[in-house]
């Protein structure tokens, strides 16, 4: 990884004086992760640049880091951090140009506050495409240029990858801010942290981007990624960074947004949006809760029940007496635990509420006796061949009273502007049935195993393709 | 009378019975195993950390009763120290021995009040015991001796005064009759026979029997004598009577035998209720009884006499050959094996209906087969099915001869069914079954015989179509042949259960996952991590004489299960309408992700299997392979444009701008800038050959011409595995199919090399030292046969030796500079050796208990340990 920031100021040597850096020696300092070398390969007083390399140690980032350690978070051992510009160097950054990036200059006091032309480059950058460098810093009065890299020079196929060489250039700012800018852009256009991101985080994104933050029309962005979408962070630090501005929030990360991105929204929210909308996962729990609700059942399972969403819900039913969450996933079922502050739940509560791991795919005898089961956005995240093993598990062995099963309308997938045909709402869907394939499968099951089955759409309908999700409300024939 | 020995049954619950004071403790002590005995006084120190607190009473005595049942419930003697002088005190006791089909056992320590006191009186915590409480004692345990027996009690010990309870000085532990484990067979074990003696004689002689008439001398001779070929034994399953032509003649062949000792039989239903009409009962004279006492008329009265001794020293079920073998007229469920209890000799003669009536008028019979989980292998009668099928391990042999089916035995331990064909129809069934087949080949041969394969079958493929989440989940044990036991972790299975329910094959596919393999221990040769040299020096140290060197390809391992067509499949896996095999990679997921691909390629496997002629070869329609699929980017394309080419990418575009500015501070003449520059030129060099490692395992996969296939174990077919084969064997096999389609298959080059020929370890290293320069991976060496063992310890299957430049994808551009080589060797192989042996012999295991046609939730719980193993932290660069 190498940063060098040329002047052209006269005399441009004193670069020297503001990094704090003699020009004519070699410098080394242990950073976090390696070692950074300053040093100048040219210094005159026409034209001077500082050159930051950042020396990386692969083995020492996965090495030493035993258990207890804060880790490094990237189970890989062969990687690009060694060669991009990331919250490491940021780390380099403020510890050998500190003084610099703090505006302080004992030897010429009048120095940080000079507007100096400069030329930056780094190479190399990490960005999500190439335009970001520009987004990120022409509104900071910057003359962008990216130079992209083929993904491999051999496959051209391949195209090109995501490490751009970056050059930067000012006719006049100061230093300090343009190691400002640095130093939060870059991890911003990486997007990984090598450290745990704590409360500590958002007060250094104010401290180094509180002039110049609010106003940059990426704020969103900046903030978001900097703070690695945590909402705990991302919402009171976007209200302190906008205070005494007259301008509205951008919309904000929700409470319980996943990390990864969402499936994909609608293109265009089809008739005129009235009220604040709930995104079309709440409003199917909400439906689905509803249906549940009105057939007043007391026990109730909510197997696939992810971090426990429906489960909240369902809580608040007080005529619902027991209800099991189960996943397959352990993850989702301890996130599940959190969010619903299981521990610390009153004895009364918590006895209504049982969190297991299971799978639909094995016979369980933990799921029999109840009176109610949902099965949300679960069917398709199963191979299409190991439904029957559901069918068996949910309507042969643990027969619930009432079964309710949603899974996304493929007819409507034609209104997704970025799906293209074919495609699926998320990676992991295994398939996506139309109105009339989820029908017919239903109808089948229901008849195999003695229930009735009812269809519903779920979300506002269109013409011509129905609601975004479908329903199917079985229930046991009498 | 005192006596000096005390005789109870080896399973018991013995129930200590006497005052306070009594000497109960003592006696128990002095007779029994410390683990035996449960004490209330313990129990109630144990909740209330005071042996006296009688106001924890009601806790201690839960607490002993759930130690009692879990004792039961294991199969284990146990003897309840308490006063057990009320009966609602011995009450619960009882109960739970019936639940558990266990004996209960009175054993009563009637002392005189005096002694009792004195004893206590020596005891400073019992000092507040009174004379009244004695007393209060000594009188229910009085009363008590009268209703022992109809409490329950089986034996009622009645030890009189001191001097009776110290006379006694050792217990004597009766076997139960039903325990035969020490009976290790080979067996035949024979079907309901209902009085078809001409079909049992067939049966016996083609079971290689012989059968002599003898002269009738005594009333106790029965007029025939069976040898059985060397060392066999027969066993039948009851009902020899009733419905059939020739009761009175079966009934003397079976008794000829067990009294010669040739023969087991346990008791049916038809030949108790015989018995109780022969013991002077009434009985209906129904179900075919009518016939059997007429056919008894012309018999003399003394054979009748035999008969019902005979018939009265039956034993309902026999637990044979350590424990792997049960035999009962209709069957026996895991919980009552073993045991002893009416309910037990109930369920063994009659079985257990579901309380239904079906069409026929007849009782609908609960499946305990279908549920059944037990080690022991059950076979069993009673109930007519048109084929002998296994389930569960399970197998009923009435092929109802007597209804114009067949009479059938199991070899055992061959598990063989050899049937011969009823001559006719004997008695038309309540319930009909289809025989018009079974007919047809009456019509043929009446004496011709049929040998089944071990069979394969729809019951049992139905029963395993949904396996229980009980099998997997929570820590297991699995017993495995070459490892006494692997044990899996919880949080292993919870991390298996998520990939396997999300991503893996349909289980009946899952048959087999490969073990880890862990690499040499490190060289210490310059610039390399592994080489040969430590590879050959494990094995030679280990005593193995011969190692197979094979080259390892860098594709993507698979596992292919393939059948000649979609019947095999259907037959044999039981799945139907699934296509004729599966190709699936290490963690059991789908290879293929593109339906007309994988199918072509299969079926261009099938054709090549087919043109070699290895369908006939090995007698089968089905196969396993263990393989590498090439090319690598097929499957890892992703993964080689994200990780590794995105890595290339980035070095290619940092390190040259890095030497361009500091060659130029270098010129400026900076101190440590030509050394640093010097380094990076380094590192831009590692980077360009560490991208030139990855692309020479990726090409273009346009069309299943890019395929390549490169097998290297075969696995198993129908009847066996191949885990008793050498390494040279399953190479040079596969070579041969390999030439069927060279386009597809590919060979593996090879070589054998003797560890004590310094020539043959030198040209096998200098083959690797060739192999790796030209672009390889490395190679695989393995001891020459596939389990190698020292003595009783399993060594590696293999260990894998990989080139170094190949191993810069593993650790990274830069392992080899100076530095980094120091530190990486610092590493440690013994986890994944240890990983490896486990995941080795649960992948043997699986696939043994698959050939021997054991349910699959047998078989997934090896292939689901082998998943949950992978889960184990280990470095994933080794």
């Amino acid at each position: 990884m190498l940063l060098t920031i040329t002047t052209t100021y006269q005399p441009a040597t004193d670069l020297g004086y503001l990094l704090h850096k003699n020009p004519a020696r070699l410098q080394s300092v242990e950073v976090a992760g390696g070692q950074a070398h300053v040093f100048y390969p040219e210094a005159t007083a026409e034209r001077c640049t500082a050159a930051l390399l950042l020396d990386l140690d692969p083995v020492g980032l996965v090495r030493g880091r035993g258990p207890g350690n804060e880790g490094f978070a990237l189970e890989q051992y062969v990687n690009d951090r060694p060669y991009v510009a990331s919250s490491f160097l940021s780390g380099a950054l403020s510890k050998a140009f500190g003084t610099a990036m703090n505006g302080t200059c004992k030897d010429r006091p009048d120095l940080p506050a000079q507007a100096l032309p400069l030329a930056v480059k780094v190479a190399v950058v990490s960005a999500p495409g190439p335009d970001w460098p520009r987004r990120l810093f022409e509104p900071l009065g910057y003359e962008v240029e990216v130079e992209t890299t083929p993904l491999d020079p051999t496959v051209p196929a391949w195209g090109p990858s995501r490490y751009y060489t970056l050059h930067l250039r000012h006719a006049g700012l100061r230093l300090q801010d343009v190691l400002t800018h640095l130093y939060v852009l870059l991890p911003v256009l990486d997007n990984d942290k090598h450290y745990y991101i704590g409360e500590n985080e958002a007060e250094k994104l104010l401290h180094r981007g509180g002039d110049w933050l609010p106003q940059h029309p990426e704020r969103g962005f900046i903030t978001r990624r900097y703070l690695r979408y945590l909402a705990a962070y991302v919402n009171p630090t976007l209200a302190r960074l906008l205070e005494g501005t007259e301008e509205e929030l951008p919309e904000p990360v929700a409470p319980d947004a996943p990390e990864t991105p969402a499936a994909a929204a609608p293109a265009a929210a089809p008739g005129p949006p009235a009220e604040p909308k709930l995104s079309l996962h709440d409003q199917r729990l909400q439906q689905v809760a509803q249906e549940i609700y009105d057939l007043g059942p007391k026990r109730v399972l909510d197997l696939g029940c992810g971090e426990g969403k429906l489960l909240r819900l369902l809580l608040r039913l007080p005529k619902i007496e027991y209800i099991l969450g189960m996943d397959v996933s352990h993850q989702a079922l301890s996130r599940a635990a959190q969010r619903l502050h299981l521990v610390e739940m009153p004895p009364r509560q918590r006895a209504r509420l049982n969190l297991i791991q299971g799978s639909l795919l094995y016979r369980d005898e933990r799921l029999a006796g109840f009176d109610a089961a949902a099965l949300v956005e679960v069917i398709e995240h199963l191979d299409e061949s190991r439904l029957g093993a559901l069918e068996a598990v949910v309507f042969g062995q643990a027969r619930p009273g009432h079964v309710f099963v949603t899974t996304p309308n493929a007819d409507y997938n034609q209104l997704y502007e970025t799906l293209n045909a074919g495609e699926f709402r998320h990676d992991d869907h295994r398939f996506e049935w139309t109105r009339a394939e989820f029908a017919a499968w239903a109808t089948a099951v229901a008849e195999r195993h003695g229930y009735q089955v009812r269809l519903v759409g779920m979300g506002e309908e269109v013409e011509g393709v129905g609601a975004p999700s479908q329903l199917a409300v079985f229930g046991m024939a009498k | 009378m005192s006596q000096d020995t005390l005789k109870v049954p080896e399973l018991a619950l013995i129930l200590l019975i006497g005052s306070s004071g009594a000497g109960k403790s003592t006696f128990a002590r002095r007779l029994f195993k410390p683990t035996e005995i449960v004490s209330s006084d313990t129990c109630r120190g144990l909740v209330a950390d005071d042996e006296n607190d009688q106001s924890a009473s009601a806790d201690a005595f839960e607490l002993l009763h759930y130690l009692v049942a879990k004792r039961l419930k294991r199969g284990l003697l146990t003897v309840v120290d308490a006063t057990n002088v009320q009966p609602e005190g011995r009450k619960p006791l009882v109960a739970l021995a019936r639940q558990y089909h266990v004996l209960p056992v009175a054993v009563v320590l009637d002392v005189p009040d005096a002694v009792a006191l004195a004893r206590n009186a020596q005891r400073p915590e019992r000092r507040g015991v009174g004379p009244h409480v004695v007393a209060r004692h000594r009188q229910a345990l009085r009363k008590s001796l009268r209703t022992l027996k109809d409490e329950g009690f089986r034996h009622v010990h009645h030890l009189r005064g001191e001097a009776e309870v110290d006379a006694v000085q050792s217990v004597v532990r009766d076997r139960l009759y039903n325990n035969r484990q020490d009976e290790t067979g080979p067996f035949d074990l024979i079907g309901d026979v209902h009085g078809c003696y001409y079909e049992l004689r067939a049966l016996l002689e083609t079971l290689g029997y012989v059968l002599h008439e003898e002269p009738i001398n005594d009333v106790r001779d029965l007029g025939i004598r069976v040898t059985p070929p060397a060392g066999r034994r027969a066993i039948f399953l009851g009902d020899l009577v009733d419905r059939g032509p020739a009761s009175p003649q079966v009934l003397r062949l079976v008794m000829s035998m067990v009294r010669a000792g040739t023969a087991l039989c346990v008791p049916g239903n038809h030949d108790i209720k015989l018995l109780r009409h022969l013991n002077g009962k009434k009985v209906t004279v129904n179900h075919g009884l009518a016939e059997t006492l007429a056919q008894l008329e012309a018999e003399p009265e003394a054979f009748k006499g035999e008969v019902r001794r005979f018939l009265d020293g039956l034993v309902s079920h026999y637990v044979l050959d350590g424990g792997k073998l049960v035999v009962a007229h209709a069957g026996l469920p895991e919980a009552m094996q073993g045991r002893g209890s009416g309910a037990v000799r109930a369920f063994a003669l009659f079985g257990e209906s579901t309380g239904e009536i079906d069409e026929f008028g007849l009782p609908v019979r609960y499946e305990w087969a279908r549920e059944y989980r037990g080690r022991a292998l059950v076979a069993f009668g009673h109930t007519p099915v048109p084929d002998a099928e296994w389930l569960n391990n399970t197998i009923d042999l009435d092929t109802g001869c007597v209804f114009g089916g067949r009479l059938t035995a199991l070899r055992y331990p061959e598990r063989e069914l050899v049937a011969v064909p009823a001559a006719q129809v004997y008695s038309e069934p309540v319930r009909p079954l289809n025989y018009k087949q079974l007919a047809a080949d009456a019509q043929q041969d009446s004496r011709s015989t049929e040998h089944q394969a071990p069979s394969t079958n729809a019951a049992q493929h139905e029963n395993d179509d949904l396996l229980d989440i009980s099998d997997v989940t929570g820590k297991q044990f699995i017993e495995t042949r070459l490892l006494r036991g692997v044990t899996i972790r919880e949080e292993n299975a919870v991390a298996a259960l998520e990939v396997m329910s999300r991503f893996a094959v349909h289980p009946k596919w899952l048959l087999y996952l490969p073990p880890t393999m862990s690499p040499t221990e490190t060289s210490a040769l310059p610039d390399l991590l592994e080489h040969p040299a430590e590879a050959f020096a494990y094995y030679q140290k280990q005593g193995v004489e011969r190692v197979v060197c094979e080259e390892k390809h860098m594709g993507s391992r698979v596992v292919v299960v393939l059948g000649k067509d979609e019947a095999a499949i259907e037959r044999r896996l039981g799945l139907a309408g699934a296509g004729i095999g599966k190709c699936y990679t290490r963690t059991g997921r789908n290879f293929f992700t593109d339906g007309a691909l994988e199918t072509a390629f299969l079926a261009r496997l099938r054709d090549a299997l087919t043109t070699a002629g290895f369908w006939e070869r090995f007698g089968t329609d089905w196969v396993i392979l263990d393989a590498e699929l090439l090319p690598w980017s097929a499957k890892a394309q992703e993964l080689v444009k994200t990780q590794y080419a995105a890595v290339a990418a980035a070095a290619n575009a940092a390190l040259p701008q890095a030497e361009a500015v500091l060659a130029e501070a270098a010129a400026r003449g900076l101190a440590g800038a030509g050394a640093l520059l010097a380094r990076t030129t380094a590192r831009r060099e590692a980077a360009a050959h560490y991208a030139d490692a990855y692309r020479r395992y990726c090409w273009p996969v346009q069309s299943l011409d890019d395929f390549k296939l490169a097998p290297f174990h075969l696995l198993a077919t129908e009847g066996h595995t191949y885990f008793d084969r050498d390494h040279a064997w399953h190479m040079e096999t596969l070579r041969s199919l390999a030439l069927a389609d060279p386009g597809l298959l590919r060979a593996t080059p090879y070589r054998v090399v003797p560890l004590g020929d310094p020539a043959e370890v030198e040209a096998a290293t200098q083959w690797w030292t060739d192999l790796t320069a030209a672009g390889g991976e490395g190679m695989v060496v393995k001891p020459y046969d596939f389990v190698a063992l020292k003595g009783q310890t399993l060594l590696q299957p293999a260990l894998k030796c990989r080139g170094p430049e190949y191993l810069r994808i593993i650790y990274g551009p830069d392992y080899l500079l100076p530095g980094n080589l120091e530190r990486l060797r610092q590493r440690n192989v013994k986890a994944k050796r240890n990983l490896a042996l486990r995941e080795f012999s649960l992948g043997v295991e699986g696939l043994e208990r698959f050939v021997a046609c054991q349910p699959l939730r047998r078989v997934h719980q090896c292939v689901f340990g082998v998943l949950a193993l992978e889960s184990e932290a280990v470095d994933p660069r080794l």
